[in-house]
């Protein structure tokens, strides 16, 4: 890891795990306090961010956009929702020791998948399987038959779109359109203490640090190289003797069980999971916080998913007809303007403000590397006869350790 | 309606200059005994009076049983013999209510009286159960006497389910005039009905036995109440379960061809949703997830035009559709062309980048509908030839616009065809679908034909939106509900070869209704799923697979 980014990640991870639990600990007088509001606040968004990191893994570094990941991300906040529910026990409305949407529906034994879920260790064994397990069954049968590209994007689409018709079934016993909701513990915490919520902030932002060094531990191996290369040439990659599904379908996996790990920690601090977060919309915003973030870089997707989920609670309140428009507005401008997100636009700025301290800057300079890399990727197709230069795809990092904007492959 | 017939009678009563009444036609004794029964206590007599009433098949009885129903008939005593009259509009005169009231049978005015004199003469559900088929009776005479072969057929059927006895003699006279063959049958299948619940032991047996003859499906409760009947002969029992076996057989043979055209008809939505996002895929590599917005665009389209003429030609409604289509055509295929020119050409070359560019467009169409025409679904109203349907066999209806769309995607097929292979723009294509840089350096401009064809291919998404406001709601999300299962279609298909696209709609279309009935909807959309993945793992690039060395191009 070079040493900025290692200097950043530990300053980053001070401030997220130690000082903003400790300012929350400070009385609402004080000017550095921070509201038990905020802070939950911030623990959906690193639950998200935790998702944007395995997302990016599976994108930006190996080219493989998944447009279903929210089907893992609410598998892994379903078992947690599971075991929730059976803690709260007869304390529930009906005072039966079946969830309530059962009594409602008018089942009179606990379903025989539902039974494991009373034991907690199960549950976080659960939480890492079932998506894995998941990801790995669908990511074999996809990548072995060599589903690819736009193909692989429309099935895991395809994938949300079941999931999301599943999950609504009454008949399912998963609580159907309401979902799993009303918790009232979590692993014996009472829900709605303060003390409990701050616990589950600091195990979620623990869980992003420790995901984020994963990621980065990934991505620095010979496997991580790998990855890379099957982004920028899968077929290369074949025929210099490695084979693409294995890589693939490994990181696919990773990002599977970080998505579930992801939706696990969001049920309790929300305390909702419906199935409004599989379907095929919220799968697709995924993705986007990672392309405005600025892909195959890791912590563009943690900054998207902060930046962009903050703009949304923003809007929603405050703007809700036009949150559609601007996630709309953001799609095309994160493709069109910032191909390289928020954190490639700022490289490239600082970039360009140093050549303009220094007055070395030329053409070819780090700072413009992405926008070459782009222009090379459309010249790779052929027909596209204009500024063609040929430029093979390139492996080079740019200032700042900058990956270049991965052009996806066909 | 009884306000307006006291009034009519009333200024006939003025011309007239008569201060006294007549009695109007003496009721028939039995009719007279009828009368007094209603106002007794015993419902079963009250019953049986109204059944007297309703037979006589008088248009000015049947009127007083709906003036009964509605609860306007009042009985008055007057030295000591009580009458019927029938109450029209109310009024409060000093500190009393008073009431205008008329004859019972021919409604000449009886002048206004006290309502306190009056006793109300009261329909309980019982009573109204017993007139309601009178009154249909009377009501379904007018619809037999209808034009429409469409509304007879619907009266005919009617009566057979009521399967009232007072209904026979009406059916039987329309039975006699009626010259279309389906509207025949359906009223045949009623007579046999009626007899069925109501005839002797022999017209029972006949009545099972033409039913089966019928293939009358709404017979088979009735049939099989009476196959069960120890009462029945057994005669009338054979004949029954004999008519049941003839009658499941033919119904199993109508669901066979009613799931096959079902199939078709989702075969052809689906091709016409595909077909324009598979020809922009194969030349461009472009999925185009705005297609679902572009659809709504063209559903959106047709709305206003429907509009347009509803305030402008009311009088040339029925052709508004026609309009419509080339309309929602041109309209999707603007957007598409301004969407191509604007932003998709800059990112050729990138299909995943492409996709979530058209994704952000999508939401922005989207959005931009809601906010425009109002997020609640829109009414678009069929024109008169594309509602009702066209009997194909006994028991099977087929929906004109089913059958539209059938035909709309077949013409669209075709002319795609056509225009791939009959015209140069076509040739066109299909070099640069083929190989872009060999297309341009002999002289095509692909950018041209990039354009042309994204534009064609949004216009077929907006002409496939005006076909599905025929069938289905127009909102804006109308595309959402499509999209994905036209993306499966293409994706199955594979890229190039417009004959991919049909067979594999055929086969979505065709697996999805087969599947539906033992699955239901939401599981037989995740069994086409697992099919799909399945069917990848032997041909991962679809149907039809670009070969050879442009395969990876």
């Amino acid at each position: 890891m070079p040493k900025r980014e290692a200097v950043a990640l530990g300053i980053a991870a001070v401030a997220l795990t130690v000082v903003l639990p400790v300012c929350n600990l400070l009385p609402a007088s004080s000017p550095l306090a921070v509201s038990n509001f905020t802070l939950n606040l911030f623990g959906k968004f690193l639950t998200y961010a935790i998702l944007a990191l395995g997302l990016d893994l599976l994108w930006g570094y190996a080219g493989v956009l998944s447009l279903g990941h929210g089907v893992f991300f609410g598998l892994g906040a379903y078992a947690m929702g599971m075991h929730l529910m059976l803690e709260i026990g007869s304390k529930s409305v009906y005072q039966s020791a079946l969830p309530d949407f059962m009594v409602w529906n008018q089942v009179t034994a606990l379903p025989l998948f539902w039974k494991p879920f009373h034991s907690g260790a199960f549950t976080l064994l659960a939480i890492v399987l079932v998506p894995g397990l998941f990801g790995l069954a669908f990511g074999y049968l996809a990548f072995r038959s060599r589903i690819r590209g736009v193909y692989f994007s429309i099935i895991t689409q395809a994938l949300a779109l079941s999931a999301w018709l599943v999950f609504n079934r009454n008949e399912m016993n998963l609580g159907g359109t309401n979902g799993l909701a009303d918790f009232k513990t979590a692993f014996g915490f009472p829900l709605n203490h303060v003390g409990t919520q701050r616990a589950l902030y600091v195990v979620t932002a623990v869980t992003l640090v420790a995901a984020y060094l994963l990621c980065r531990w990934i991505t620095l191996t010979r496997a991580g190289k790998v990855l890379v290369a099957i982004r920028d040439s899968e077929t290369r990659v074949l025929f210099s003797g490695y084979s693409p599904a294995a890589y693939k379908l490994f990181v696919f996996v990773v990002s599977a069980v970080l998505a579930g790990v992801a939706g696990a920690l969001y049920a309790p601090q929300v305390g909702i999971i419906t199935p409004a977060k599989i379907g095929v919309l919220p799968s697709i915003e995924m993705v986007v916080w990672v392309a405005a973030g600025g892909r195959g870089t890791l912590y563009g997707a943690v900054l998207g998913a902060f930046g962009v989920n903050w703009i949304q609670s923003w809007l929603t309140t405050s703007y809700p007809d036009f949150w559609l428009l601007f996630l709309g507005g953001l799609f095309m401008g994160a493709v069109l303007f910032f191909p390289d997100g928020v954190v490639g636009a700022l490289g490239r700025l600082t970039a360009r403000a140093r050549r303009l301290l220094t007055r070395t800057g030329e053409p070819g300079s780090p700072g413009d590397r992405p926008r070459v890399a782009l222009d090379s990727s459309r010249a790779r197709r052929p027909g596209v006869l204009d500024r063609a230069s040929g430029a093979g795809p390139q492996l080079s990092q740019a200032t700042l350790g900058v990956m270049r904007p991965p052009s996806s492959e066909q | 309606m009884i306000r307006l017939t006291v009034l009519l009678s009333l200024t006939v009563w003025l011309a007239a200059g008569a201060a006294g009444h007549a009695a109007g036609a003496p009721p028939s004794s039995e009719v007279a005994r009828a009368l007094a029964d209603l106002t007794t206590d015993d419902a079963d007599k009250r019953e049986a009076a109204v059944t007297v009433i309703g037979q006589t098949r008088d248009p000015k009885w049947i009127q007083f049983l709906s003036g009964l129903r509605d609860g306007s008939v009042y009985a008055r005593t007057r030295a000591g013999v009580t009458e019927l009259v029938v109450g029209g509009s109310k009024a409060t005169r000093g500190d009393q209510d008073v009431i205008d009231i008329a004859g019972a049978y021919d409604r000449e005015p009886l002048g206004t009286v006290p309502l306190a004199e009056l006793k109300e003469v009261p329909a309980d559900r019982r009573l109204r159960l017993v007139i309601k088929p009178f009154l249909d009776a009377d009501e379904t005479k007018g619809q037999f006497a209808d034009p429409d072969p469409g509304v007879r057929r619907g009266a005919a059927v009617k009566l057979g389910n009521q399967a009232a006895a007072g209904a026979a003699p009406v059916v039987e006279e329309a039975l006699k005039k009626e010259g279309d063959r389906w509207v025949r049958h359906a009223l045949a299948e009623a007579l046999a009905l009626i007899r069925l619940a109501n005839g002797d032991g022999a017209q029972r047996a006949a009545a099972a036995q033409a039913l089966g003859e019928l293939h009358s499906e709404s017979a088979l409760p009735a049939l099989q109440r009476l196959a069960a009947d120890t009462a029945a002969s057994a005669t009338e029992r054979e004949a029954a379960v004999h008519a049941i076996r003839g009658i499941q057989r033919w119904g199993l043979l109508t669901r066979t061809v009613e799931t096959l055209f079902q199939g078709a008809s989702l075969a052809s939505i689906l091709l016409l949703m595909a077909l324009g996002l598979a020809v922009v895929f194969g030349l461009m590599g472009v999925i185009n997830m705005a297609h679902g917005e572009l659809m709504a665009l063209g559903a959106y389209a047709t709305y206003v035009v429907q509009n347009w003429f509803r305030a402008a030609w009311p009088a040339h409604f029925d052709s508004y559709f026609l309009v419509a289509l080339p309309v929602s055509f041109v309209v999707a295929a603007a957007v598409g062309l301004v969407l191509e020119r604007g932003v998709i050409r800059f990112l050729y070359g990138r299909p995943l980048e492409t996709l979530l560019l058209t994704w952000g467009a999508s939401l922005i169409i989207q959005q931009g509908l809601r906010l425009w025409f109002g997020a609640a679904n829109v009414d678009v109203s069929s024109p008169s030839w594309l509602s009702g349907g066209v009997p194909v066999m006994v028991g099977l209806t087929l929906p004109y616009n089913r059958v539209f769309i059938i035909g709309l995607a077949t013409v669209s097929v075709a002319a795609m065809y056509w225009l791939l292979f009959r015209t140069s723009a076509g040739l066109r294509i299909r070099a640069v679908t083929q190989n872009r840089a060999m297309s341009s350096c002999l002289g095509v401009r692909a950018g041209v034909v990039d354009a042309t064809t994204f534009a064609f291919g949004a216009g077929l998404a907006g002409l496939a939106g005006c076909a599905l406001t025929q069938i289905g709601n127009v909102g804006p999300s109308l595309g959402q509900n499509y999209i994905v299962d036209s993306f499966m279609v293409v994706v199955t298909g594979g890229v190039g070869k417009l004959a991919g696209t049909i067979l594999a709609s055929a086969g979505l279309g065709g697996l999805t209704k087969g599947v539906e009935p033992a699955l239901g909807a939401v599981f037989g959309k995740v069994a086409i799923l697992v099919a799909v993945i399945l069917f990848l793992q032997r041909r991962p690039a679809g149907l039809f697979a670009t070969r050879g060395r442009n395969a990876e191009a």
